[in-house]
């Protein structure tokens, strides 16, 4: 039996460059969605 | 054979090691602005569920393509996918609410984005088969599991990463269920268009491109969330030395919790509120055409629909970070009272023909059945502490899964028995008004007699230990049989 041994990778401090990367990943879709949704509701006010 | 070893040179718990709590612990220098898109990776994916009616219509064509056929599914049995849905979401999030928060945030994501795609894969594999109870197992049963699981998978994690800000925390996340419709619908609806033949409605390739790409997106939001280190503050948090009485420095064990009345008056806080928003928001587009005829259109109702949906959305983020100034239990009493006026008068604006009032009316009531979702993990938190906080959220998501009945049926059959009674269209809603802001006067003071939870239920060191006897006797186990690393 052999055994592997596992430790912790370390990490570097997060990056500005990590941070807008993830927000973006999440946000740019969000933001499409709202904007989609913004043109429909407009309909309501014609 | 090879063992794994955990970093504690221990043997691993899991198949996969790198998803265990103990792997995804923050090391110095990890941003905590990185945990809420992690928890909107997943949100977004799961609020898929409110916009799955798009597939309802063209899934009655599967057959006849252009029209339904005799053998086509009716919509009728195509509305049960979307209640055995949710009723899965709040039967996994009970059940699986204590594994998620031992099991931590990134193996609850994982799981969440593996039964997520599975529920579009199968329900693919049921669209080609024609078969739809594999749909109902599909989306229905192991989705229903994704949206429980996935739901509550980051909200613990971001009330630790942010004891300072713990509303507007959870409030980003669960904005996210919200948002998620407001990309899936006009995404799904592009997708099948670009998927529709003369042969084909185009629904069995949208469900496996969204399966694909919803995996893809939950493994990201797994992949950067961490949890922070034991004893870990932000940098100048001093917590509050006055805490309120409602905000205890204990913490609950989850089955000690729901024994306490405080679960349970929160328990009836969020159904009254729930209850009384879900009513109105399944039912804005034909409500408001009936109250309105000749004003508002169904153009005009869907653009209704829509910015409720913005609302919805918003409010889940700015009520829940309010409640990080003026408290939980305020929060709910603003819910309920400002509630309660807007039900009483959305029947004069009716009968006054006020549109604008009406709307005005529908947008805040539906930011606050929003903020009711969003703010419910904070006031748990203030009163059970954070220690199971997402497991004892994961049971109170039943009074959701209870609200999603009573609220459309409250809504249908008053209306049904009203028409039937003679009362014009225009009038039909008015009485179901007047019982929703009856049931608010129930959440508020339901909300009235919360009180701080009684000592006696706080965990003791004690229990912590019992918690885990066999992590703790394979430890002893394992240091007597194998040297530790030095």
């Amino acid at each position: 039996m052999s055994t592997t041994m596992q430790t912790t990778k370390s990490e570097a401090n997060t990056t500005p460059l990590q941070l807008a990367l993830a927000w973006s990943f999440a946000g740019i879709p969000l933001l499409a969605g709202v904007a989609q949704t913004l043109v429909n509701a407009i309909k309501l006010f014609h | 054979m090879t063992t794994t070893l955990d970093d504690t040179g221990l043997p691993s718990r899991t198949l996969l090691p790198f998803l265990d709590r103990e792997h995804t612990i923050a090391r110095p220098g990890y941003s905590r602005w990185m945990v809420p898109p992690a928890a909107l990776c997943v949100h977004l994916c799961i609020g898929q569920a409110y916009a799955f009616s798009v597939f309802n219509l063209p899934m009655t064509r599967l057959l006849g393509v252009s029209q339904s056929t005799a053998a086509d599914w009716k919509l009728t049995d195509l509305g049960w996918i979307f209640s055995i849905a949710m009723v899965f979401l709040g039967l996994s999030a009970a059940v699986f609410g204590r594994w998620v928060e031992e099991g931590g945030p990134r193996k609850a994501m994982f799981t969440a984005g593996v039964c997520w795609a599975s529920a579009f894969l199968i329900s693919a594999l049921g669209v080609h088969l024609h078969n739809l109870w594999i749909i109902y197992l599909g989306y229905g049963v192991i989705g229903g599991c994704a949206l429980g699981i996935g739901y509550i998978s980051p909200v613990s994690t971001l009330m630790k990463w942010f004891p300072d800000r713990p509303g507007m925390a959870t409030g980003m996340a669960i904005m996210g269920f919200g948002g998620g419709a407001l990309i899936a619908s006009p995404l799904s609806v592009w997708l099948m268009g670009l998927f529709a033949s003369s042969s084909d409605v185009g629904v069995l390739n949208s469900f496996i491109t969204l399966g694909c790409v919803y995996f893809v997106f939950m493994m990201v939001g797994s992949l950067i969330v961490r949890v922070p280190a034991p004893g870990w503050k932000p940098e100048g948090y001093v917590p509050p030395a006055n805490a309120t009485k409602l905000m205890t420095k204990n913490d609950v064990f989850v089955y000690q919790a729901i024994k306490t009345p405080q679960f349970w008056l929160i328990w009836v806080v969020l159904f009254c509120n729930t209850t009384a928003g879900i009513g109105v928001l399944g039912q804005a587009s034909a409500m408001s055409q009936e109250m309105f005829p000749g004003q508002i259109t169904a153009v005009a109702a869907a653009g209704l629909v829509g910015l409720m949906s913005l609302f919805n959305m918003g409010g889940r983020f700015s009520w829940a970070s309010l409640s990080d100034f003026i408290g939980r239990k305020n929060t709910y009493f603003v819910y309920m009272m400002l509630g309660f006026a807007l039900y009483v008068t959305v029947p004069y604006a009716g009968a006054s023909g006020n549109v604008v009032l009406f709307v005005a009316c529908f947008v805040i009531i539906v930011s606050m059945y929003g903020g009711g979702f969003s703010t419910v993990p904070a006031y748990l938190r203030d009163m059970f502490g954070t220690r199971y906080v997402g497991a004892i959220h994961g049971i109170l998501l039943t009074a959701w899964s209870a609200a999603g009945i009573a609220g459309p049926v409250l809504i249908n059959y008053i209306r049904e028995y009203n028409v039937s009674h003679g009362v014009p269209k225009a009038q039909a809603y008015n009485t179901t008004m007047y019982i929703m802001a009856g049931l608010l006067v129930v959440g508020f003071l339901a909300n009235l007699c919360v009180k701080a939870v009684d000592k006696r239920h706080h965990m003791k060191p004690e229990d912590e230990t019992d918690l885990e006897p066999a992590r703790a006797q394979a430890a002893a186990a394992h240091a007597q049989v194998m040297p530790r690393r030095a």
